[in-house]
């Protein structure tokens, strides 16, 4: 073993072919390979990211610039409209990946367990990923109809009388954060499927004849061990919560009013308006947010490791 | 499973969990999808109603042809359109983010945590929407195909770099070694030796990222406005207001374009799922 994986690692350092006198080393891994990919990535994501810091400050029509110092960030932060699309943002980004971490977590140990039907059952969760957001939108958008849609239909048959899931202020974000669940969770019960499957058996059984229980072995076996695919699970769905625009956009288009919007689906109206600056003020401020929670998550989630 | 043991003492109580698990899908997930199904073949009077309900006659193939022949075609046009967006936006991908993989997996230099650093943030910041119409307008690729093409690659690339660069790691470099002493200059190593080992998680990305761009509804919106150019997920988005009475061929259109994923994970769920959980478990 001790062999086997010194080798590469020396090689790593000197490639494999021979050192020139010059100190120019020949290599087969060409640099060239990347430029390709380095054109396109540049071109077409790096600059629009540095040149949104500097449209963001102005009033821009494409065409024409103006400098306007921070006045969209102000405008953004005063506006009660785009307010509550910041809020919004965070409020949809949390509820959706804490419940896709509860519910994925879960329906892991659930389609792990001998259940009888565990292919039928993983296949019709995670079926839901694949399918078109903005088809899933539409699709619930006439089942939540408040006074023909079928959901409030079978809860009148149990004698609840079901709210205005999208057209009732208080019940838009959640109604829609519920369905973005319903489409992601199949995602995150994946990921922790590929986690729980990879802790050794043995474990389980040295658990089990110490006298631990299911809660026990829960408790101090699958959900520490599972701690990569929690983490995975929560950045993924905040990085997805966070700049989620297409479900909305299907389902509520931001409203009633404006009180499902989000920062992205702002974005998109101001630039329908032709607040191109503006519009880019949004995108950095998601930029800000997105790096700001994101960032600092993942280096505290990844920092400690785990006992095994 | 290795979780058995958790859930399951007593034969009794798996039996339950079982039954209890069962139903509870098929209300939360089957029934969805049937009432789509349902909706899609009933007559748009029924289809209006928007209950849960038997259709009275099923109108599949009269639905089908109102919603291809809606606004001349567009349909049609629009699955064309989708079809060369993914086919080509996927194979640019593949190939350029394998070579990119490769590279950055085999050599070793200084700027390799810069690149990694540029990849990740691939991942993690939204685009910046309007300077991006900005750039493409400079270049003359706005409202193009071509644009949108490369729009994709360039957002799809860090997912796509990251699985080929764990996977060349799991290629011993004897064979690069072997190749070099046979001659083989980069290219001819690469396309010659290399590239055929990959095909496990060429079949991974193709798959992976077709469903996402086929699904992909933001960046035609943004980049590729227009009826002439829409794709389908426009497509859907423009006749939601068109069809506002006629919830039947809305419907339709849904189910027309849930087929092509729905085809994808019959076949190819294995791959799917390892591109997806990749990173899972090492973090």
């Amino acid at each position: 073993m001790t062999v086997t994986s010194a080798r590469p690692s020396s090689r790593s350092e000197a490639s494999p072919a021979a050192k020139a006198a010059g100190g120019k080393v020949y290599t087969p891994y060409s640099f060239w390979f990347y430029l390709p990919t380095a054109v396109i990535y540049a071109v077409l994501f790096l600059v629009p990211t540095f040149a949104s810091f500097y449209y963001s400050l102005t009033r821009w029509s494409l065409f024409e610039s103006k400098f306007i110092g921070l006045d969209n960030f102000v405008m953004f932060f005063q506006e009660p409209a785009l307010v509550k699309g910041f809020t919004n943002t965070l409020i949809y980004a949390v509820v959706t990946s804490g419940s896709k971490v509860v519910l994925g977590l879960l329906l892991a140990v659930l389609l792990t367990s001998q259940i009888v039907g565990r292919g039928y059952l993983r296949s019709v969760v995670f079926f839901p990923v694949l399918v078109s957001t903005v088809g899933v939108g539409l699709l619930f958008q006439v089942m939540m109809n408040p006074e023909r849609g079928i959901i409030n239909g079978a809860l009148g048959v149990i004698g609840i009388d079901g709210p205005g899931w999208l057209t009732d202020p208080k019940w838009a974000l959640m109604s829609i954060a519920a369905v973005d669940v319903w489409k992601g969770v199949g995602l995150a019960t994946l990921i922790y499927i590929a986690g729980i499957v990879s802790i050794p058996r043995e474990y389980m059984e040295a658990a089990r004849v110490d006298g631990a229980g299911a809660w026990d072995t829960f408790r101090r076996i699958v959900l520490p061990l599972c701690k990569p695919a929690t983490v995975t699970v929560i950045i993924l769905s905040l990085i997805g919560g966070l700049r989620s625009f297409e479900l909305i956009w299907a389902m509520t288009r931001g409203g009633p009013g404006f009180t499902s919007d989000v920062i992205s689906s702002v974005i998109y109206k101001q630039y329908q308006a032709g607040f191109y600056g503006l519009s880019t003020a949004g995108n950095v401020i998601l930029f800000v947010l997105v790096t700001a929670i994101v960032l600092p998550l993942n280096w505290f989630l990844n920092r400690k490791e785990v006992d095994m | 499973m290795s979780t058995a043991e958790l859930v399951n003492h007593r034969p009794g109580r798996k039996w339950a969990l079982s039954v209890v698990a069962i139903v509870a899908s098929i209300v939360v997930f089957i029934i969805p999808f049937v009432f789509m199904v349902l909706t899609a073949v009933k007559d748009r009077q029924q289809a209006a109603d928007l209950d849960f309900s038997w259709p009275h006659q099923f109108q599949f193939v009269q639905n089908f042809v109102d919603v291809v022949k809606a606004r001349d075609y567009m349909l049609v046009i629009a699955f064309i359109n989708s079809t060369i967006l993914t086919v080509a936006s996927v194979a640019g991908m593949v190939v350029l983010a394998a070579m990119a993989g490769f590279v950055l997996q085999r050599r070793k230099s200084k700027w390799n945590g810069f690149i990694n650093f540029l990849v990740l943030s691939g991942l993690i910041i939204p685009p910046a929407v309007v300077p991006t119409i900005w750039v493409l307008q400079k270049l003359g690729l706005f409202k193009t195909m071509p644009g949108l093409i490369l729009i994709e690659i360039a957002f799809g690339l860090s997912f796509c770099i990251l699985l080929f660069r764990a996977f060349v790691a799991t290629i011993p470099r004897e064979l690069d070694e072997a190749a070099i002493i046979d001659g083989a200059g980069p290219l001819r190593l690469f396309f010659g030796v290399i590239f055929p080992l990959l095909r496990s998680v060429i079949v991974t990305v193709v798959v992976v990222q077709s469903v996402n761009v086929f699904n992909d509804f933001v960046n035609p919106l943004y980049f590729l406005p227009g009826d002439k150019n829409a794709t389908v997920q426009l497509t859907l988005y423009n006749f939601s207001g068109q069809f506002s009475t006629q919830y039947n061929l809305l419907f339709m259109d849904i189910l027309l374009i849930t087929i092509p994923p729905l085809i994808m994970f019959l076949f190819f769920n294995r791959q799917i799922v390892a591109g997806l959980t990749s990173g899972a478990v090492k973090g």
